[in-house]
């Protein structure tokens, strides 16, 4: 029996509001805790919510974004249910009329366009947090996140194997950061994902229990524990056991590697949704969006092809540049300073990546890539020099110019300053002279290596070796003197 | 000088020409309270301190002649689900026994913008869940009238507290007649605004839907006083509504009623309805015919599935509104827990009372998955039809006249142990609010036992000016609006 894997994913977007969706609280993340909050937020009583029109605004783009058709009337539901991060113990979304359905996202797959297609995308209300005290049978709790506009994005069934689901994802992430939905930083929460996944022999058309798992917080540990739970399920189909497989809830344990049980089905809450009264329906005018249509920015899709067409950019050099909004950004900066777009892509593929691995935005103003840039192409600084500037500027706020003055890195490019180099080298080291008039060809770049010493490495190499390659040939003719005189001495 | 007989517009009158100060009428006031509401139970907490303060500037800005507040000096009293910063709001409930808001309600914003004194929280149903305000986890408030009958409720405290003359003015709030049926077993006008015409921020939730703010006084011109003080949009409730009404009610009140249409629900007269009331609203109707108005039978198909449909909907979002109260941020917690759970399990079984965890448990029942469409569906199906209704009715009708309650002030205990006989008291009230009209209760008089009898008008939306003046006009003809309960001893 060959089986295929299923998957369908329900992500939690924290909207990039100011304020919070039914209160005027902010929503700046890492604010002390319960800083952010006032009476509506903590669901004193007697307190009302009151619609952050930003909030439906980002929804109905968050759906222009991935293609999906918007509702324009909207409501608002009560999902009933306890727990102590819910101060109304309800919580404030949408049940039946989501703002937003049937949309999707093509993923390319090995070469292949793949659709992804989205089923609903609806608005709530984010729950606080629970903080556990460590070794007290204490819990805190922090409702600075409580009433943080959110939207969830729930998939169709469409995802086969655990790759595709970080592949979808991956795609999904830079769609809402470019259009400025959310900004999408899973370690802040701020896009959170839990998975549904079932198998079935291929060919069948029904599916089977699914069993869904949450607490997954980075797309390294949604790959893992869905192959971990797609390999649990089809080791008890192996074992013709896969009755086994019940409706339930498992949690991503990521120390131990593994899902555990949460709750089975039996143990699933009856949310009693039923529309809440304290907002009237929301009417999302045609006006509206339109004005939302025309401010979705450009698609990661859009932007590759036009930065092959517009940089004459191919795949492999694109690839990295829209893979955040950020990056191709910069790229632009930095070529709207009139620098090789070639050379641009290469320096963000590489030396700018490298930093970000350990900080987490650029550090550089463009204007000072772009700097580096042409001080290599005029030749006034070697390549290896630039990345040295480039570190130290990534870490300071110089200016190019003064780290290059500072460490001495200009080239010397003067052919007056270098002739005399070379000519010192060449009386310093005869016998290399002589080896290189024999036809040792090594001997010269032993003489480069002297010019490059002498000068600290900040000899313009190439005219360097110009003019050492220019002053060993007037040698040659000093060597076809010396020897016609050797011969006439004979 | 017997200030305890003086209306609201007496009082205004008295600051005017210099007969009394604010400090002498809340005085008299604070002292009568406590000389006679241990027999009555209207208060459930009084504020001496900051209401002789707020007289002293009253007084000063008199004697300073500055412009004074349209309830300037006023005495109020609030029903205690309204939230007060820094003093205590408990619902009646021993939930919230302790609670302190930090912040007051807009209402609350709207009276001491407009100068009036708020010196005391009235006792009440918990959490506005009845109709006697026996449900009250403190104490058992009497008729003034009669101190063996109930005062009504669930606003039983601000409906005696006016008529005992512990104060001119009343703040209560009306979910199914919760203002309208204690204005009428207390004698005094009770007045429920137009759904959204007054915000509900701050008053703690019973069924927001249905729940609206509004006021108790002897007369109906302190009504239009009282209403336009509280009355107008607030951004902090998203349910209010924006519109372009004055706020003045006084100007066309004395216009009459010449050449109104009055309508007469016949399914409001039927089986169910105490003689007397019937024959004193009878009478009544026979006033406003001589005024000028007309009348006219009609039917009204909606009392008895009205009710139905009020208990499953006010229920519904009241088993929402109340599942807060956990014991984990504030309000009670019991001691007896062992896990997160039994925290919030044994908090709500003993902080709550009978009667609202019986609506709790039909809130919760009917919105169940599996029941939902069977009833609160059907409810709210029920509730479009009953707004169409009422809308076909003011096509012909300025406004509508019915009973208030079908019986009269029942007996302290009477119906304590018979909860459906306790929500039949609702039946001509609760469609007012399921389609969220206005309506006023006046005193029409008086039965053999003395105890007093309500009429209710009720008017089509935002056209409380029409009511006001119907019942206006009806209530100078009356004159009973001098009579007076005598305090007596408990019996």
């Amino acid at each position: 029996m060959i089986l295929e894997t299923i998957i369908g994913l329900e992500i939690h977007v924290e909207l990039n509001t100011r304020t919070k969706i039914f209160c005027g609280c902010s929503t700046e993340f890492g604010a002390e805790p319960n800083a952010n909050t006032c009476p509506v937020c903590i669901g004193l009583p007697g307190t009302l919510p009151v619609l952050n029109e930003e909030a439906v605004n980002l929804a109905v783009r968050a759906g222009k974004a991935l293609n999906c058709r918007i509702n324009t009337i909207n409501k608002f539901d009560r999902k009933n249910y306890f727990y102590p991060d819910l101060p109304k113990a309800y919580q404030i979304s949408q049940f039946d009329l989501p703002i937003c359905e049937h949309g999707y996202v093509d993923i390319d797959i090995e070469g292949m366009n793949k659709r992804i297609n989205i089923l609903r995308i609806h608005m709530e209300e984010d729950p606080g947090k629970l903080i556990h005290a460590e070794g007290e049978p204490i819990t805190m709790i922090d409702y600075n996140r409580s009433g943080v506009p959110l939207i969830e994005i729930v998939t169709e069934p469409d995802i086969r194997s655990p790759k595709e689901a970080v592949t979808f994802l991956t795609a999904l992430k830079a769609i809402l950061e470019y259009s400025e939905v959310s900004d999408c930083k899973m370690e802040q929460g701020s896009l959170r994902c839990d998975a549904n996944i079932s198998l079935r022999p291929i060919g069948q058309e029904k599916l089977n229990t699914k069993v869904e798992i949450k607490n997954i917080n980075s797309f390294k540990e949604i790959l893992k524990a869905l192959e971990k739970e797609e390999k649990r399920q089809k080791e008890l189909y192996d074992f013709n056991e896969a009755y086994k497989i019940k409706q339930e809830t498992r949690k991503w344990d990521s120390g131990k590697g593994r899902t555990i049980p949460m709750r089975s089905k039996e143990d699933a809450h009856d949310y009693r949704y039923f529309p809440e009264p304290d907002l009237p329906p929301v009417i999302i005018k045609n006006e509206t969006l339109a004005a939302i249509q025309n401010t979705v920015p450009e698609m990661p899709e859009e932007k590759k092809a036009r930065f092959k067409n517009q940089y004459g950019l191919n795949d492999n050099e694109t690839e990295v540049l829209i893979s955040k909004k950020v990056l191709a950004e910069y790229f632009e900066d930095v070529v709207s300073y009139k620098v090789s777009s070639k050379e641009a892509s290469k320096w963000i593929k590489v030396e700018v990546m490298r930093m970000l691995k350990e900080s987490e935005n650029i550090e550089i103003p463009a204007k000072y890539l772009a700097k580096l840039i042409k001080l290599i192409e005029n030749g006034r600084i070697s390549r290896s020099a630039a990345k040295e500037v480039f570190d130290v500027l990534w870490l300071t706020e110089k200016t190019p110019e003064a780290v290059i003055k500072e460490k001495q890195l200009e080239q010397i490019s003067g052919s007056d300053q270098l002739d005399q180099v070379i000519s010192e080298a060449i009386e310093k080291n005869p016998d290399a002279v002589a080896a290189y008039l024999r036809g040792k060809e090594q001997s010269k770049i032993f003489l480069m290596g002297q010019v490059m010493k002498a000068t600290k490495g900040q000899a313009n190499p190439k005219l360097a070796m110009q003019i050492l390659t220019e002053k060993l040939g007037k040698t040659e003719d000093l060597k076809n003197f010396s020897e016609s005189i050797d011969n006439a001495d004979k | 000088m017997e200030i305890e007989k003086m209306t609201v517009e007496e009082i205004k009158k008295g600051y005017r020409t210099g007969e009394f100060s604010a400090v002498e009428v809340v005085t008299y006031y604070l002292e009568r309270i406590k000389e006679y509401d241990e027999q009555i139970g209207a208060f459930l907490s009084l504020c001496e301190n900051s209401a002789l303060e707020e007289a002293k500037k009253t007084d000063k800005k008199i004697k300073n002649n500055k412009a004074l507040g349209l309830l300037e000096g006023v005495p109020v009293a609030v029903k205690d689900l309204i939230c007060t910063r820094g003093l205590r709001t408990t619902c009646a409930s021993k939930m919230l026994e302790d609670f302190i808001p930090p912040y007051d309600a807009t209402v609350i914003k709207k009276l001491r913008e407009t100068g009036a004194i708020l010196i005391g929280k009235t006792n009440m149903d918990e959490f506005a869940m009845g109709s006697s305000t026996e449900n009250s986890a403190f104490k058992t408030t009497r008729n003034p009238w009669d101190s063996r009958k109930v005062p009504g409720g669930s606003s039983g405290g601000s409906a005696a507290a006016v008529s005992a003359g512990f104060t001119p003015f009343a703040i209560g709030s009306d979910t199914g007649g919760s203002i309208r049926q204690p204005a009428a077993f207390c004698g005094n006008v009770g007045l429920k605004p137009t759904y959204g015409l007054v915000s509900r921020y701050g008053l703690i939730a019973f069924a927001s839907s249905l729940d609206q703010i509004g006021t108790f006084t002897k007369t109906v011109k302190d009504a239009a006083l009282g209403l336009q003080a509280i009355q107008g949009h607030d951004s902090m409730d998203a349910t209010s509504i924006r519109c372009d009404i004055t706020g003045d009610y006084t100007i066309h009140l004395e216009d009459g009623i010449k050449g109104m249409k009055f309508g007469l629900p016949k399914e409001f007269y039927q089986e169910g309805l105490d003689e007397e009331i019937k024959a004193s609203i009878m009478s009544s109707i026979q006033r406003i015919i001589r005024m000028g108005g007309e009348v006219e039978e009609f039917s009204l198909p909606i009392t008895k599935t009205g009710l139905s449909a009020y208990y499953i909907i006010s229920s519904a979002e009241a088993s929402a509104n109340l599942a807060r109260y956990d014991g984990i941020r504030y309000g009670y917690r019991t001691e007896k827990f062992s896990d997160i759970e039994t925290l919030m399990l044994n908090s709500r079984t003993e902080g709550f009372g009978q009667e609202v965890k019986r609506r709790i448990m039909i809130g919760t029942y009917v919105l169940s998955s599996g029941y939902y469409d069977a009833y609160y569906k059907k409810a709210m199906i029920f509730r479009r039809k009953v707004k169409e209704i009422f809308g076909e009715a003011f096509e012909k009708y300025d406004a509508i006249i019915s009973p208030v309650s079908p019986v009269l002030p029942f007996d302290i205990g009477e119906k304590t142990n018979d909860p459906l006989q306790m929500y039949l008291s609702d039946i001509y009230t609760v469609n007012v609010n399921i389609a969220g009209l206005p309506a006023i209760s006046i005193p029409c008089g008086y039965s053999r036992s003395q105890l007093p009898i309500g009429l209710q008008i009720i008017g089509n939306f935002y056209e409380e000016e029409k009511l006001l003046k119907s019942a206006y006009a009806l209530e100078q003809d009356l004159f009973l609006y001098h009579k007076v309960p005598e305090l007596k001893g408990v019996v």
